[in-house]
């Protein structure tokens, strides 16, 4: 790893102006992808601001009819969460199923996010629920925020403080976990919220996570696995690696939407 | 350089390193405390697991300078004073919970977490999918899974 200098503000407002002096300095929220592209010399930091001391960006709280996430909570605290498991079960499981149960106890809903991994689960749960994403600066539509592998709609100098995901009475996701590194070889995200379905696919897709508007379509009859029977999407855009090729990851969509579906309406 | 300050097994350390130092080169080089081991330095093996204020997590990927006002809690810190071992140690031993040894540190730092989430009463399943964050190359993975179940009940008494 090359060296950098370490800042650990208390502030958001402190944050932001450590990142507009150290215009190669990057945030650290648990590091659990961070550090270890920093180790593979994939990335070069002139600084690196630690959030962990920051007030006010951790807890799980329900705000009127929607759930609220500090940036830097943990993934453990978001999958342990009473409130959350009482009233949205489909989205506290989503970071049950990330890495292993130390990477849980560091890693964070806001760094993933931020990330935005093509194989991260957070993404998919963001876009198949229409999450907002509130920064210090602004309020991002989940459909707007993610803008391609590794790529999201933040600027410089902006911080993810909160996100806030509307409630959903039937939501669920449906991983296929790589064995190995527990990133989602394909994950899917299903909701429906009134008249807003949703259903959103991560690890499958070169340029990130998507939706998939022709699934959504068809379940606007009926919110069932039986809506997209037979359905299936193209094989054109998805990802090709060593683990699957993309007419795998395309096949493994409408099997794991199907599944999803079933889940939430469990 | 930057000045770092921590409680390591109850006792206030400190140190001078580079921001770039982990807490694991801390814990190993500046401490001399090398019971946690570095296996992969990828995040994966689990041979560097120590506590963070209780919780379970893997040195190799955590800054020293990330734990500054930290309590942590390494193998070094759970046998007691006189040398007793701890009960999740003791189960290791008479189990035979090890073959090579070089993963056990952070089994039982990972074992002790697995009972902190999931009470003294572990069934198998629950402690194979909960040591999904540690690799025993020599895959003695039978006994270490009897040695916890056993640990995490004598614990209790």
């Amino acid at each position: 790893m090359y060296n950098f200098t370490f800042h650990r503000p208390t502030t958001v407002r402190q944050a932001a102006g450590l990142l507009a002096r150290n215009p190669d300095g990057k945030l650290l929220a648990g590091g659990h992808s961070l550090l270890p592209v920093m180790k593979q010399r994939l990335a070069q930091p002139s600084a690196l601001v630690d959030l962990s001391l920051v007030e006010g960006m951790t807890g799980v709280e329900l705000k009127g009819r929607s759930v609220v996430i500090g940036a830097m909570t943990r993934h453990a605290d978001v999958a342990n969460s009473q409130v959350l498991k009482d009233v949205m079960p489909g989205l506290a499981a989503v970071p049950g199923s990330i890495g292993d149960p130390q990477v849980r106890n560091r890693g964070t809903i806001g760094g993933s996010i931020a990330n935005n991994d093509p194989n991260a689960d957070y993404p998919a749960a963001c876009l198949g629920l229409g999450a907002t994403i509130i920064t210090n600066k602004r309020r991002i539509a989940a459909d707007d925020f993610f803008t391609g592998m590794f790529s999201t709609a933040l600027e410089e100098g902006e911080i993810i403080v909160k996100i806030s995901f509307p409630v959903a009475k039937k939501c669920a996701y449906e991983k296929f976990k790589h064995p190995a590194s527990g990133f989602a070889l394909v994950g899917v995200f299903v909701s429906k919220r009134g008249p807003d379905i949703r259903v959103a696919v991560t690890g499958a897709g070169s340029n990130g996570v998507f939706r998939v508007k022709s699934f959504e379509e068809a379940l606007k009859k009926r919110f069932s696995p039986k809506s997209i029977e037979g359905m299936s999407i193209p094989a054109t855009g998805m990802n090709a690696d060593i683990h699957a090729s993309p007419e795998y990851r395309a096949h493994l969509v409408a099997v794991l939407a199907r599944r999803a579906l079933a889940k939430a309406n469990a | 350089m930057a000045a770092v300050s921590m409680t390591v097994n109850g006792k206030a350390v400190t140190g001078d390193v580079e921001p770039r130092t982990l807490l694991v080169q801390f814990l190993r080089e500046n401490l001399r405390l090398t019971g946690t081991h570095v296996g992969c330095d990828t995040s994966q093996c689990g041979a560097c697991i120590i506590h963070i204020d209780g919780i379970a997590a893997k040195a190799c990927t955590t800054l020293a300078l990330q734990c500054e006002g930290a309590k942590i809690t390494t193998i070094e810190g759970l046998a007691e004073a006189g040398g007793k071992l701890h009960p999740m140690q003791e189960a290791f031993r008479e189990h035979h919970g090890l073959q090579c040894g070089y993963c056990t540190p952070g089994m039982i730092m990972s074992a002790l977490d697995i009972v902190r989430r999931n009470g003294n009463n572990l069934d198998e399943h629950t402690i194979r999918d909960q040591l999904d964050g540690n690799i025993c190359r020599c895959t003695g993975y039978h006994n270490i899974v009897k040695a916890i179940e056993a640990g995490a009940k004598a614990m209790a008494k």
